[in-house]
């Protein structure tokens, strides 16, 4: 953890850690039984498949009738439960584990489907590749309502810590670009923009494509920040880069589809950046679904009482119950803190230090917004003190003399605001 | 998924910089220590009993008050300690005790706690006190009675007081070097200037205390007395003895950068702080008080909300 200088008149300055020579990753062995979450809410009685389906490696599996939404085994074995999982703000999940077998056995729909990298076309990346890792954004290209115009590949990382997409652009730029290609010719758009650090500059412009370099420094390589640096558009508040035509794809998720045509077989495992109790990291390269336990055994952390796992950054990432939490498409990050290392959260209000508004990128009034927020004047936030405007980078909370939880205070805003919405066009 | 281990789960971000509000304030305790140590030096056990009497009395009337309404008790941040740590500095060493607990009262229970406590407070809760003390017990305020049975090897004369009554020509003995090291009559901890702005850089290289304020307020003081010595040499002292006298320096680095009564964008800190300046020298030369920058700080206080209107647009902002 990083904590405050000596020197406190500078704001807090994080270099995004970048990977000098390519690290060694290592492979975690496939589970006993793994488990896949799909964004769904859980309904037995629409369910495709049952209990003890068999299913193979990279077999796309479509969950409910009536809906499109599947996802794709990871492994090779047969359905052994499904059920509900709520996630944070009370997201609902399908999860379906998967026992595994012992032979291994691949799936060829895709190949049979995709046809080569010349044939891409968009149905089968829209049809296939949701589940891949990196999460490529495919409903996005499709959506009627908001044509996009320009993809910008995201190749610097976006949180602290994270370094996967550094490591797939030092190890795989062929799938980059392979990737890309693909992205030209299914999507039709040509308007390509790449987003590097300054370190991975080399690489990425061999890729031919309109390279710009971002600052190493956290947040820049957020999307708001890099659309209103680099594009000099400014996504106007409440809204998201896609409703001004513009997508972005994480370089994992370009390399996944360069992978996927490539070889012909969905890709199934997921990089990622192990941090533990010590801060040490590792590169993982762990199958999706693999519970994190598993990850864990590997490299011998034990966990004891009161201690946090993270999925994700250590600025925006979110805490799991379990160390069985399963690894997912977009897990780039999984942070385990020891008990005596997590940050105390107070209730004591807000001193009016400015830190926070001296640190914010998005030049939010936070001293004004959060005594709005703490009381729950969720509309009056949004109308007169800018909270559609956060970024959601998370500074706020981390420089906070009080250790108020601003953060999470203009995110459980959001939240209720959009139910709110969404309630009263529900009832008319 | 059965699990043998409870983990924490809490929001993001998983990281805190370790700022606290206590560690803040006992830098700022630490920031004042070299002042209030001068005037204890020169004024002896007397000033002991004032400073530790103010500290102490600050701090009873905040956990008498969390105890009343029941509240958490919040001494231990560090904010009565410092109320009374302040408030003590800016009196003469013969300040009565029932002045000194009549003052913390003002100032921890009407300056601070009555608005909900730390933070909400709309005045600085120290200068609150002073003002009111100092209206009702003018006397006491009255640095040259007060101090008359003190023999120093330095004039002991009370450099703001003697301008006013006595013109430009009674403070032309002083010189700057004196006035830094403290030889003037004046509050306890408000004289020794030297210290007081060792330990005001040393807030702001701490990012305690805001650079802007503190600048702009002596820019302030500085310009607007400036002007008046220009026009008329004769009536109006110049910038220097403005600078170093009185509760100037004490209010620069620590009555009006107190955090919740200040504002905190970068154009709103430097109005305030000049403006506040401004207001000192007016009140100083054309106001009847000796000082002003108890009651400048105060009308400042009172235009900072409005002040942080200015600000940057948010990203994103429509309108």
């Amino acid at each position: 953890m990083i904590k405050r200088s000596f020197i406190g008149l500078l704001k807090p300055q994080f270099e995004c850690g970048s990977i000098k020579d390519t690290p060694s990753l290592k492979q975690i062995p496939t589970s006993k039984e793994i488990t896949l979450l799909s964004n769904c809410p859980f309904d037995k009685k629409k369910l495709l498949f049952k209990k003890k389906a068999p299913v193979k490696t990279g077999q796309k599996l479509l969950l409910y009738k009536e809906s499109d939404e599947y996802i794709v085994s990871s492994v090779t074995g047969q359905v052994s439960s499904i059920s509900s999982y709520i996630g944070d703000f009370g997201q609902s999940y399908t999860a379906i584990a998967i026992e595994v077998a012992d032979e291994e056995e691949m799936d060829d729909e895709f190949k049979s489907a995709a046809g080569g990298s010349q044939n891409a076309t968009l149905e089968t990346v829209k049809n296939y590749l949701a589940f891949a890792p990196g999460n490529p954004p495919v409903k996005l290209f499709t959506d009627k309502d908001k044509p996009i115009n320009t993809i910008v590949v995201c190749c610097a990382d976006s949180d602290l810590l994270i370094t996967t997409n550094q490591y797939i652009v030092q190890s795989d730029i062929d799938a980059i670009k392979n990737g890309i290609s693909i992205l030209k010719t299914a999507t039709g758009i040509n308007d390509i923009i790449m987003v590097a650090s300054q370190s991975q500059m080399h690489e990425v412009s061999a890729t031919g494509e309109k390279v710009n370099q971002v600052n190493d420094t956290y947040p820049s390589a957020l999307p708001p920040l890099i659309m209103k640096d680099m594009l000099g558009k400014v996504v106007p508040a409440g809204k998201n880069p896609e409703d001004i035509g513009v997508c972005f794809i994480s370089a994992e998720a370009v390399a996944s589809i360069g992978n996927a045509f490539n070889s012909g077989q969905i890709p199934v495992t997921k990089i990622l950046t192990l941090v533990k109790k010590d801060g040490s990291k590792s590169l993982v390269s762990a199958r999706i679904g693999t519970p994190a336990s598993d990850i864990f055994k590997a490299f011998n952390i034990t966990l004891s009482e009161n201690d946090r796992i993270i999925f994700g950054g250590p600025m925006t990432g979110s805490c799991v119950y379990s160390e069985d939490h399963p690894v997912q498409p977009d897990t780039d990050a999984i942070i385990v803190q020891d008990k005596d290392d997590i940050p105390v959260i107070s209730d004591y209000p807000c001193t009016n230090c400015g830190d926070c508004i001296r640190v914010c990128p998005a030049n939010i009034q936070i001293n004004l917004l959060v005594r709005f927020l703490e009381t729950g004047q969720y509309q009056e936030a949004a109308d007169q003190y800018d909270l559609y405007s956060c970024i959601e980078c998370g500074l706020c909370s981390y420089v906070c003399v009080s250790g108020m939880p601003i953060f999470q205070y203009i995110r459980v805003a959001k939240y209720e605001l959009d139910r709110a919405n969404t309630a009263e066009a529900t009832n008319g | 998924m059965v699990d043998n281990n409870r983990f924490i789960v809490s929001h993001a971000p998983f990281w805190h910089d370790g700022s606290r509000i206590s560690t803040r304030n006992y830098n700022i305790a630490l920031a004042a220590l070299p002042a209030i140590l001068l005037g204890i030096i020169y004024y002896g056990m007397p000033a002991v009993g004032v400073v530790s009497l103010s500290i102490s009395s600050a701090i009873i009337w905040e956990f008498a008050f969390c105890r009343i309404t029941k509240c958490s008790v919040t001494i231990g941040d560090g904010s009565a300690a410092i109320i009374g740590m302040i408030f003590g500095m800016l009196l003469p060493a013969t300040a009565p005790w029932w002045l000194i607990i009549i003052g913390t009262f003002v100032a921890i229970i009407i300056g601070k706690q009555i608005y909900g406590g730390i933070g909400a407070n709309p005045f600085n809760p120290v200068v609150v006190a002073i003002a009111i003390v100092m209206i009702s017990w003018r006397d006491v305020f009255d640095f040259n009675e007060a101090l008359m049975n003190y023999d120093f090897d330095f004039a002991m004369v009370y450099p703001l007081a003697a301008l006013k009554h006595f013109g430009v020509s009674a403070v032309d003995s002083f010189s700057m070097g004196d006035l830094l090291m403290g030889k003037q009559s004046g509050g306890i901890g408000s004289t020794f200037g030297l210290g007081l702005i060792a330990g005001g850089i040393y807030l702001i290289v701490r990012g305690i205390i805001r650079w802007e304020i503190s600048l702009s307020f002596l820019a302030g003081i500085f310009i607007t007395a400036l002007i008046f010595n220009l026009n008329d040499s004769a009536r109006y002292a110049g910038p220097a003895i403005h600078l170093f006298t009185g509760y100037t320096l004490i209010g620069a680095f620590f009555l009006a950068t107190e955090d919740s009564s200040s504002p905190v964008n970068f154009i709103p800190m430097l109005i305030y702080g000049a403006s506040a300046g401004l207001l000192t020298v007016l009140i100083r030369n054309i106001g009847v008080y000796v000082d002003g920058v108890i009651f400048a700080i105060l009308i400042m206080n009172l235009v900072n909300p409005l002040l942080d209107k200015i600000h940057p647009k948010a990203i994103g902002r429509v309108a």
